[in-house]
């Protein structure tokens, strides 16, 4: 049973979403990314999201693309971030991690290469945004060898067609995008979201498919997650947890702010009455 | 086009955020509506007659060629259009596809900013709103024309990341279209980008080629014996050779932008580029190991980008059109050359077709005719080479 399988299962006993956030690798510095991971992971998240710094990331908004030009510009590369997973791997062994990656870095290094590295750095799975199912094939037919699951998104403007070709072609979890839109925090969440994960978990049912859906994009409070967490498996923060870490003037501080934010996610995602489980 | 949809043999597809899926397929089936609509197609060439003032002169550059001594040289006047380049063609064959979409607001990338005017340009005309993203370095390079758009009543928006040029004009346009894809229409300015973008835009740029083919006929009874355009993303170049492709005897040569030769810095994507991923679609492009793209150089800001539309790609493997770099330097010499001695200043982009044309003409000989694609005219390159010659 894969590490994404029993984390939801676990969250799902316990009455609510599992919490996931995200940070870019090297950003500012491999060495703070580890210890943010730590810290996240400490203040009760359930999977981790990690990104791989790319030039041209055309789904994310402004806090992602810096995110990724300082971790570049750190001289962060896909074998540094590959070593920094297997570090996390050692370290937590029972917690699932995605790897978030822009198709060319992974096209460059060849793809069996690269899929087959980044499982033997622990990673459980591939989030390629600029990767539809239907170019999917020869990375689809690798991680599968590889036992490495990909992950695809899920917009609210994927018709029935496109909902129903993405669940059947999808491992892991489904990645709902909470709005129409490119990464970054958001005041409020989309009033479409309901309808949305509505349509999507029941194709999900249709395929009788064991397919948890996880939120992302604009989650940005402790109200948006325990919102989120009523309607779907997972939630995902990114560029609010960034938009954290950088708000602080030192990195020390930045991690500590990083606690404190997903420890409130955390506590707004038990449900009334429980207490948190450490 | 292969069996694939949307590949030109391995290059093309659509690497794009899902969002947009379903936003492509609409544009695609549209588009395929759209071309076999006699009344569109008539509506696109009444406008290219009357708006863009087609068809643009065949025009044998007699002095040039008399300088060379080789070949004689024909000129496809594309320098003469509406707004002074090739890319009004496009402007108006997608305008009036977006229009039948019924989008109201348009959004575009620029990098010289002769697809920016352009737009701008076929906005103001059907009244809709316009929204131009360019670089900054750009908008420092080419002032005049930001002054364009703004009097055509674009909005400009200045882009800051990355290496804040084309390429990164181009991330934020399809940002925009991300957010805004349920009202907004991409208008690309080149043969790039995901399906059905470089099938679209070459057909709508493959009048110059239609008329270049009839207009040679015309003036020699033949067949030229080459047809050299310049390459950024390459709309100007596939569509002078798209309609000579069957043509086997004649030679399709694309120019792309040396910069300071391929030792530096550069923009020659299909010369010394590796396959990959960029802006939606798989084709030659400038990365490093990592598939982190890396930052173009060219003296015309409208060649300088690190990739290429996949169509060239295609062309490229297949032998059937070859391509070659020209430095900075061979495409500023060439604009002085054609200012000289035919009285017209080129844009510094096709001044690198002139630069390998003449050579062409050459090397083949004066029993020979070669067409060189005038992509564009220099008017909006003129304080730039004045201060590159250190005369401002």
């Amino acid at each position: 049973m894969s590490r994404f399988h029993q984390t939801f299962e676990k969250c799902r006993r316990e009455g609510r979403a599992a919490l996931m956030p995200y940070m870019t690798a090297g950003d500012p510095s491999l060495e703070w990314t580890e210890r943010l991971i730590d810290a996240c992971l400490a203040a009760g998240a359930d999977m981790i999201e990690l990104g791989m710094p790319y030039s041209d990331p055309l789904a994310d908004g402004p806090t992602v693309q810096a995110a990724g030009q300082r971790a570049l510009a750190a001289g962060t590369t896909i074998d540094a971030v590959f070593r920094l997973g297997a570090r996390v791997r050692s370290r937590h062994p029972e917690v699932p991690v995605a790897l978030l990656i822009y198709y060319n870095n992974i096209f460059r290094r060849g793809i069996e290469r690269f899929v087959n590295e980044a499982a033997a750095a622990g990673f459980d799975g591939l989030i390629v945004p600029d990767l539809p199912p239907d170019e999917a094939g020869p990375l689809e037919k690798h991680a599968r060898d590889a036992g490495i699951a990909i992950i695809y998104l899920v917009a609210p403007t994927s018709t029935p067609e496109r909902i129903r070709l993405i669940v059947s072609r999808g491992s892991g979890f489904l990645y709902c995008v909470s709005l129409t839109g490119v990464t970054g925090a958001r005041e409020r969440l989309a009033e479409s979201l309901e309808p949305f994960l509505a349509r999507v978990r029941a194709e999900v049912r249709a395929q009788r498919k064991d397919l948890p859906l996880a939120v992302g994009f604009g989650i940005s409070t402790p109200g948006h997650v325990a919102r989120v967490s009523r309607l779907a498996d997972g939630v995902i923060v990114g560029s609010a947890l960034i938009d954290t870490f950088h708000s602080r003037s030192t990195p020390a501080e930045g991690i500590e702010a990083c606690y404190s934010l997903i420890a409130s996610m955390r506590e707004a995602l038990n449900p009334p009455g429980v207490a948190v489980a450490e | 086009m292969s069996a694939r949809t949307g590949y030109f043999g391995d290059y093309g597809g659509r690497f794009i955020p899902e969002t947009l899926i379903p936003a492509v397929e609409e544009l695609t089936s549209a588009y395929e509506e759209a071309k076999e609509d006699p009344e569109f197609i008539a509506q696109f060439h009444e406008e290219l007659r009357q708006y863009v003032g087609r068809p643009t002169p065949l025009y044998l550059a007699k002095r040039l060629s008399e300088e060379i001594g080789g070949a004689q040289i024909f000129l496809k006047r594309e320098d003469l259009n509406h707004t002074g380049a090739h890319k009004i063609n496009n402007a108006v064959g997608q305008i009036l596809l977006a229009k039948r979409m019924g989008k109201r607001r348009i959004i575009a990338e620029t990098g010289a900013g002769q697809h920016g005017v352009a737009t701008a340009t076929v906005c103001a005309k059907h009244g809709l709103e316009c929204v131009v993203y360019m670089g900054e370095e750009d908008i420092r390079r080419q002032a005049l024309n930001v002054f364009r758009m703004r009097l055509l009543g674009a909005e400009v928006r200045p882009v800051s990341s990355g290496s804040r040029t084309l390429k990164d004009a181009t991330n934020e346009a399809i940002r925009d279209w991300v957010t805004n894809v349920e009202t907004s229409y991409y208008l690309i300015g080149s043969a790039v980008g995901m399906h059905p973008y470089p099938t679209m835009v070459r057909d709508f740029q493959s009048v110059i080629g239609h008329e270049a083919r009839a207009q040679i006929l015309e003036a020699i009874g033949r067949l030229p014996d080459a047809v050299i355009a310049c390459v950024g993303g390459g709309s100007n170049a596939i569509g002078i050779f798209h309609p000579f492709l069957e043509d086997r005897e004649v030679m399709l040569i694309g120019v792309e932008a040396g910069g300071e030769g391929l030792n530096g810095r550069h923009a020659a994507s299909l010369s010394a580029g590796t396959r990959g991923v960029l802006h939606g679609s798989l084709s030659y492009i400038l990365q490093d190991d990592d598939g982190q793209i890396l930052l173009a150089h060219s003296i015309s800001a409208g060649l300088d980008y690190p990739g290429v539309g996949p169509e060239h790609a295609y062309l490229k493997d297949s032998g059937r059109a070859t391509y070659v770099p020209v430095t900075d330097q061979e495409a500023l010499d060439a604009f002085l050359l054609l200012t000289k001695t035919e009285g017209i200043i080129p844009a510094l982009e096709s001044a690198h077709a002139v630069a390998h044309g003449v050579k062409v003409a050459r090397e083949l000989g004066p029993d020979a005719a070669v067409i060189i694609n005038l992509s564009g005219r220099g008017d909006k390159d003129v304080q730039h080479v004045a201060q590159l010659l250190g005369e401002l």
